[in-house]
């Protein structure tokens, strides 16, 4: 067990945060609910904004939440080295917060995708990723409409050159630029993935899978070290 | 900022429970509002009853009940009300059976006749699950009619005091290279996605078939679950007087009220209100935030009674509530929200707008069931009271225009019996037995060709359009034979029992048209043993029965002669099984001009697992395992996958329902899982062993060599004689399944093994694991891409 309290942000519209709050206490964390409209982050040692359609995404995906209260209070404590794993819908808010650089648009296909998903780990020097093996090829569920990352070539080529691509999709499902399935800051501290390791967890439920255990189990390792 | 405030700003959210209720400026000072004191006042003056689908004598009914004319908000509530869809006029009398022949069980807490029937699964845990179909709409608009579906059969759930913990949908369309399945499949497929993907519900299952009658009449059949503690059961009802009417969820618009327009046209003459439209439409945000909103309501004990909107809205709600309460209700219809404040009333009491719901609270409790509502941005409103009166009284513009015994509306319904007698061509199609069609020479071909017809091909474009991993509790979903979820964990603060395995829930729907078409009475019953069959191959114990019953016009004879008899198959196959119809949903008229569909009785199945860790996994899991059939084999071909692939054949009788084996077969299926001694399993149903052994290959790409024991090899690869399942044991519990088969009186007949990367039927066929798969997963996106 670990004394690290990981915060679950609910959003109106967040679908995720039961997953995320149990993937959370299942790596021996505690998980502490927090609400869109209250401006306190109660003292976490990490956030996790998980999936949905937060506001139902009827604009851009993300692009209230990023307004909601909490926001407030988690964007300078992100920027202040907070570590923040966003997943799916919490990707696409860390996008819209500017706190990831770039924008996740509809599918190529322009259909919702809900797949078994094999991935590469590109990065494992953050604090979500220290857990794998570099080159680690792994599977994560994806199940996404709006997943296609998108970004100006400029950030592109900054992000691949500075090793800010953390997770690649092999076979790429959505026209994602570069195959890019996840991306970090410059410190590395914040990651936002379209995959959901919070389904790929239990042997008995979810993606036929164990590996999103390791993007858990690396915010443990970090917490501890920090 | 947030949304929140935002749509605090149109002026619906009350917190005080008081409405800014502003007299709409629309109403013109020409057109009179027909009161209850007009109604009596001008008794002769003629109403559009007819347009409203009444009857004759029904209209004249309703003039006795009340002693005078209805006003045209009564005949609103009348006619909607007596309708088919809410009266189940035509279909009541058979429905009976359902409780008549219905098998003693102590799991049924609540029966038919609620919003859906709640199942007893044990540790305190109670689920309520209900099918319910969305055919009409989703034909007209694909996308929102599919939708609205789900949200539907969601609100149904709700309103028993659960969470919704799943959804599964059945769905028919016409041939896949018709130009009109290419509109309505993807269609259908993006609205049961987008609305049910959007509450954060996994879709664990359903089917997926086609054929050429429902080329113009596409059946979308949703099937919710839901999770409560047995003790929190919630009903539809409207007690104690003085108790505060609220309704609460989406504002009130001008949807599916195509109706109401006729009245309003025909009753106020001058007023041009623009058609309106027929489909509702849907928001899949609003309906998320009520289902936390109502789910913290209950916890907190806020909810006397309660009931959704659906069909018929406000209508059926209040009528409904005040039959089962009380016996009388105030409402004050000028305190409705509304999108569009120019709603005649009997526009407002007709509105089938969606995401709305009607709790009944006491006067002390009001503040916190509306600062419930405002925490999740609900909008709220308290619209009227309970009263002992014994009569549902509606005022607007400070008129009384509803004065009526909510009773006679909600209850005292008409009711038919209607005639019926066999179809004309029904001994005809029966007597054209498949023995004459050719036998395939080469099978290897003939499998191929199944395994990639419509029918049987992997429905992946269709369930990789849906979230099936939400919540974390899906054990199983499509393509296995039925969904599998976790209990336990689902209610907040509720763990698995202390140190003991977590429960487990399981579901199928299954439904035949073709076997239907060819004899109603097995066919419904067959469709009922499927069922209940891919619940049993997961391990699971079947508990208790849903059903959407699919049909044509009840006023055709030939039809109602379907009716009657698939719903007496139905209960009597309930009765044999031993598992009792809960709760379902009839749905008449699918027909175009006077071709009706094929008679198609969806049936859905839920069983449980105590431990739901010992679940049996789909097909072979892995290789070294013993490959077994279990059950008899016969040469039944009436109705196959076969026959109409090879031959677009369909006559003779279809496969016997032998639900004396079925029982068995369930019996030790879930003590084989029990023990841990089923590694996989699978059941046989369309396309028989051939499809059942191919699928199973494909299930984990583990290849198999089997033989077949018997000397013709085309009947024991593609009979769909009911009743069987194929297993993959290990070796070491083989002798005692063996046993626990015959003292069960299962026929158990080892076939082979599991291994290598082809299914190979020994000199008979060999295909490669990856070219199955090839011909499996190619033909829905080569017609749909």
């Amino acid at each position: 067990m670990s004394d690290a309290r990981v915060g679950v942000v609910t959003f109106p519209g967040t679908l995720d945060d039961q997953d995320a709050a149990r993937a959370v206490r299942h790596a021996g964390a505690t998980a502490v609910p927090l609400w869109h409209a209250d401006r306190d982050l109660k003292g976490v040692d990490a956030v996790f904004l998980p999936g949905g359609f937060s506001y139902g995404d009827y604009l851009r995906c993300g692009a209230i939440s990023r307004f909601a209260p909490l926001m407030d209070e988690l964007i300078p404590a992100a920027k202040a080295g907070l570590p923040v794993l966003g997943t799916c819908n919490g990707f696409q808010i860390l996008c819209e917060a500017h706190l990831l650089p770039g924008a996740l648009t509809r599918n190529a296909g322009l259909r919702y995708i809900c797949r078994d998903q094999r991935l590469r780990v590109e990065n494992t020097g953050t604090a979500w990723s220290n857990a794998f093996e570099p080159g680690q090829e792994i599977v994560l569920p994806i199940k996404h409409g709006e997943g296609r990352y998108v970004a100006d070539p400029g950030t592109i080529e900054e992000l691949e050159a500075s090793g800010r691509v953390v997770f690649r999709y092999l076979g790429n499902p959505n026209g994602s630029l570069n195959d890019i399935a996840g991306i970090t800051n410059e410190t590395g501290t914040i990651v936002g993935l379209m995959p959901h390791p919070e389904h790929a967890i239990e042997e008995l439920t979810g993606a036929a899978s164990l590996d999103g255990r390791g993007v858990f189990t690396s915010i443990l390792k970090q917490l501890v070290n920090a | 900022m947030s949304a929140g405030t935002d749509r605090k700003a149109n002026g619906q959210v009350n917190v005080d429970g008081n409405v800014d209720s502003k007299p709409g400026p629309e109403v013109r000072a020409d057109l009179h509002i027909d009161t209850v004191a007009r109604a009596a006042s001008h008794p002769d003056e003629p109403q559009p009853y007819a347009e409203l689908g009444m009857k004759d004598d029904e209209y004249e009914r309703v003039r006795e009940i009340l002693g005078r004319r209805p006003t045209s908000s009564e005949l609103a509530i009348y006619s909607v009300m007596w309708s088919e869809h809410c009266s189940y006029k035509s279909s009541k009398v058979h429905l009976r059976q359902f409780a008549t022949k219905a098998p003693k069980s102590d799991a049924l807490l609540v029966g038919m006749g609620e919003n859906a029937g709640v199942v007893d699964i044990g540790d305190g845990w109670a689920v309520t699950f209900k099918i319910e179909s969305h055919n009409h709409p989703s034909y007209v608009e694909p996308h929102q009619g599919a939708a609205t579906g789900v949200g539907g059969i969601v609100r149904d759930i709700m309103s028993m005091g659960a969470r919704p913990i799943a959804v599964m949908d059945s769905l028919r369309f016409g041939p896949l290279d018709a130009p009109d399945t290419r509109r309505v499949l993807p269609g259908v497929v993006e609205g049961i996605g987008s609305y049910g993907n959007c509450l954060g519900l996994p879709n664990i299952g359903g089917e997926v078939a086609f054929d050429p009658c429902y080329i113009g009449n596409p059946l979308v059949n949703a099937l919710c679950v839901g999770l409560l503690r047995k003790d929190r059961i919630k009903l539809a009802t409207a007690p104690g007087p003085g108790n505060k009417v609220i309704l609460f969820g989406a504002g009130t618009g001008p949807d599916g009220i195509g109706g109401a327009s006729v009245l309003a046209s025909a009753t106020f003459e001058e007023e041009s209100h623009a058609k309106r439209p027929a489909v509702q439409v849907g928001d899949p945000f609003m309906e998320k935030l009520l289902i936390e909103c109502c789910l913290e309501l209950f916890d907190a004990d806020l909810v006397v009674g309660i009931q959704d909107l659906g069909a018929a809205g406000i209508s059926c709600a209040t009528t409904e509530l005040a039959a089962k309460g009380t016996g009388g209700m105030r409402i004050d219809l000028d305190l409705v929200p509304l999108r569009d404040p120019s709603l005649r009333p009997e526009e407002i009491l007709m509105s089938e707008s969606q995401e709305r719901m009607m709790a009944v609270v006491t006067p002390q409790d009001v503040p916190a069931f509306l600062a419930v509502c405002e925490k999740w941005d609900v909008p709220a409103t308290v619209i009227g009271e309970v009263t002992d009166t014994g009569r549902l009284v509606m005022t607007w513009r400070g008129e009384t225009i509803v004065d009526i015994p909510p009773g006679t509306a909600a209850d005292d319904g008409p009711v038919y019996e209607r005639p019926y007698h066999e179809p004309a061509g029904q001994a005809a199609l029966n007597a054209d037995i498949p023995r004459n069609l050719p036998r395939p020479a080469d099978l290897r071909a003939t499998l191929l060709q199944v395994l990639s017809s419509p029918n049987i091909a992997s429905k992946e474009w269709v369930t990789s359009q849906y979230d099936r991993y939400v919540r974390g509790n899906t054990v199983l979903a499509m393509p296995a034979d039925a969904g599998v979820l976790r209990i336990g964990e689902t209610l907040a603060g509720a763990e698995p029992r202390s140190g003991g395995p977590a429960r487990g829930i399981a579901l199928a729907t299954d439904g035949n048209g073709r076997y239907a078409r060819l004899d109603p009475y097995a066919g419904a019953q067959l469709a009922l043993a499927e069922a209940y069959r891919n619940v049993a191959v997961t391990g699971a114990r079947p508990l208790a029965v849903t059903n959407c019953l699919n049909f044509g016009s009840p006023e055709d004879p030939e039809v109602m002669w379907q009716f009657a008899e698939a719903t007496r198959g139905l209960a009597d196959a309930c009765r044999a099984l031993g598992v009792p119809v809960t709760g379902g949903n009839v749905s008449f008229y699918n027909q175009t001009g006077t071709v009706a569909i094929h008679p198609t009785p969806i049936v859905g199945v839920l069983g449980v697992l105590d431990d739901v860790s010992r679940r049996i996994r789909p097909g072979f899991p892995s290789a070294g395992l013993r490959v077994v059939l279990l059950g008899e084999t016969f040469e039944e071909f009436g109705g196959s996958e076969w026959a109409w692939v090879a031959h677009g054949h369909l006559g003779g009788l279809p496969p016997q329902a032998r639900l004396d084996a079925e029982r068995a077969l369930a019996e030790v299926l879930a003590a084989g899982a029990a023990r841990g001694w089923v590694e996989g399993a699978h059941d046989l149903s369309d396309g028989g062993l051939a499809v059942a052994l191919a699928e199973s290959c494909l299930a984990h790409g583990v290849g198999c060599t089997v033989g077949t024991p018997g000397i013709d090899a085309f009947t024991e690869l593609f009979s769909e004689s009911s009743a069987r399942a194929l297993v993959a044991l290990r070796p070491e519990h083989f002798d005692a399944f063996a046993r626990l088969c015959a003292a069960k009186d299962v026929p158990f007949q080892s076939l082979g093994e599991t291994g290598g990367s082809a299914l190979t039927v020994s000199g008979v066929l060999e295909i490669p694991v990856e070219e199955l798969r090839r011909a499996y997963e190619a033909t829905l996106p080569a017609a749909m891409d």
